[in-house]
């Protein structure tokens, strides 16, 4: 028995990890768009709601728990390839400001289609992991089937990511494609695939983040269920600096253990503003990120 | 064989090439001589599929390009070092040579084992990242990226540009050689009129998007006005 994990130091990081890595899973969602791309997808938490919605919602009562998750992530390909289709490619070498307006209001309208059809009433469904506390000597310890679910799934996740990125001709070709497009068709890469595979691959990302977010019994699915937790995947994003899949997730990690302790030890209410504090001091150091090789560009 | 008929290229109102017509034959080097505007890199960018031409046909071996997409006309066999060499920084040598040699039906390690033999110095420095070879080295990793997929056409933009004089030399002589033993097809632009001059075939000279010579390279080379007035060549 170690009365250390039981410690509340130790629960803070445990708690702190375990929201970390699903601001780290939508820091690496909206690197993967960024790389790919160079468009900050602000509705990066909407499109995996609405493919949340469509796969939990609809078919969790009937289908189970993992189906479920199956057609969630289904609709979260779906959605990403169509929208990279059909709306982002229309963006592409258009001003900076662009983007960011279309995405914005891609949002607002994602979360209002889905505010008009399934309410705003949080949703639950069955998950099969318990939310309630490990005991270690009659004592908890901030970590649950659950959290254990969150946090092995989220590295299994990075671990695909980063093994697809490294190891495999497809992620030699998508890294290609967004450091290089031009010598990348004159070296007969499929460029244009590439990009909507970017845009389909971080929807995966998203919507498994958002599966697990919606998963807990206490939050519930609403259209808005995303809303805080971007706001955190974004600074991490961008503190770990936006050409960075290794630093968006230390980043997160990092931003949700200091947030949990500022929670904790300060006040839950001044959790945003350290989180902001946070990004700007990052960007005044660092404005690419903290992650970032200063050589790296796109060419 | 690539053969070009009558291609007019044009940037909005500005006319790149004018009905510019020529052949480059397989297992020689033609040179595409003129100077800054004449026209030369839009020639190759359009061959390339980069740049869509206003009329005109480009084939090559009988089968037309023109509307096909830059990634199908490398398939093709098509392989083009552009300007500047378009090696990726961010890569190791290595990953640049995998990237080139992925659309090929060639195996792997063979093929990098070919290019290291061909290139020691790539092969010494495999791992280390693009962005810190020096020019020359640049440039030999781009051709080798472009020899990896076995062209049967190989388009070179200026790419003696920013090299020393022995490292031209050089280069031009793997050219020169690759082109004897490999039977490529290989259209050179080059600034440096009088070094292109010397491994080529053949020559066109631009000037203004028009085509003024085209002819076989030691006649252009022989040719005093062309010398003096349009390659810049002073004795």
């Amino acid at each position: 028995m170690d009365p250390f994990l039981t410690s509340r130091i130790m629960s803070d990081v445990l708690s702190g990890v375990t929201n970390g890595v699903i601001y780290g899973l939508v820091a690496l969602s909206l690197v993967l768009v960024w790389r790919s791309t160079r468009i900050l997808n602000f509705a990066q938490g909407a499109m995996p709601m609405l493919a949340t919605y469509l796969g939990m919602v609809i078919f969790s009562s009937h289908l189970g728990y993992w189906a479920s998750v199956a057609i969630s992530m289904v609709a979260g390909f779906a959605i990403g390839g169509v929208t990279e289709r059909v709306l982002v490619r229309h963006l592409y070498g258009k001003p900076e400001l662009n983007p960011i307006v279309v995405m914005v209001g891609f949002l607002i309208v994602l979360e209002g289609v889905a505010a008009a059809i399934w309410s705003t009433q949080p949703r639950s469904f069955p998950n099969p992991f318990s939310t309630i506390d490990w005991q270690l000597g009659g004592k908890p310890i901030a970590l649950s089937d659950f959290s254990v679910y969150k946090i092995v799934t989220a590295v299994i996740v990075m671990t695909v990511v980063a093994v697809l990125f490294r190891y495999t001709k497809l992620g030699l070709q998508l890294r290609a494609s967004a450091l290089a497009p031009e010598v990348s068709r004159l070296l007969g890469v499929r460029v244009s695939r590439m990009l909507t595979l970017g845009w389909v691959l971080s929807m995966g990302v998203g919507t498994i983040t958002t599966v697990l977010v919606a998963s807990n019994f206490f939050t519930g699915l609403t259209p808005q269920v995303m809303d805080g937790v971007f706001a955190f995947g974004f600074i991490a994003a961008a503190v770990g600096g936006l050409d960075s899949p290794v630093g968006a997730i230390i980043s997160g990690l990092c931003i949700g253990v200091i947030l949990q302790f500022v929670g904790d030890y300060l006040n839950s209410n001044a959790i945003l503003l350290v989180a902001l504090a946070i990004l700007i001091v990052s960007l005044m150091i660092r404005p690419n990120g903290l992650f970032t090789k200063s050589s790296a560009r796109r060419v | 064989m690539i053969a070009v008929e009558d291609l007019s290229v044009s940037y909005g109102a500005v006319r790149a090439l004018r009905d510019f017509s020529f052949k480059a034959e397989t297992g020689k080097i033609t040179a595409v001589l003129g100077s800054n505007g004449a026209g030369k890199t839009t020639l190759l960018r359009t061959i390339s599929g980069l740049i869509d031409p206003l009329r005109g046909t480009i084939m090559l071996d009988e089968v037309p390009l023109v509307k096909e997409k830059p990634e199908d006309i490398a398939r093709r066999g098509v392989g083009h070092v552009p300007e500047g060499r378009g090696v990726i920084g961010e890569f190791t040598v290595e990953e640049n040579l995998r990237l080139g040699a992925m659309m090929a039906k060639v195996n792997l390690a063979d093929g990098l084992a070919e290019q290291y033999d061909r290139f020691p110095v790539l092969g010494e420095r495999r791992k280390q990242h693009a962005a810190k070879l020096s020019g020359g080295e640049r440039q030999m990793l781009a051709m080798a990226r472009a020899l990896i997929a076995k062209p049967s056409v190989l388009l070179l933009d200026e790419p003696s540009l920013g090299l020393a004089p022995q490292a031209t030399a050089q280069l031009m002589h793997t050219i020169h050689d690759l082109c004897a033993t490999k039977d490529l097809t290989v259209i050179l632009v080059e600034q440096n009129a009088s070094t292109a001059l010397r491994i080529s075939d053949h020559a066109v000279v631009l000037h203004l998007g028009r085509v003024v010579a085209n002819d076989v390279a030691s006649s252009v080379a022989a040719d005093e006005d062309l010398r003096r007035y349009y390659l810049g060549i002073v004795e």
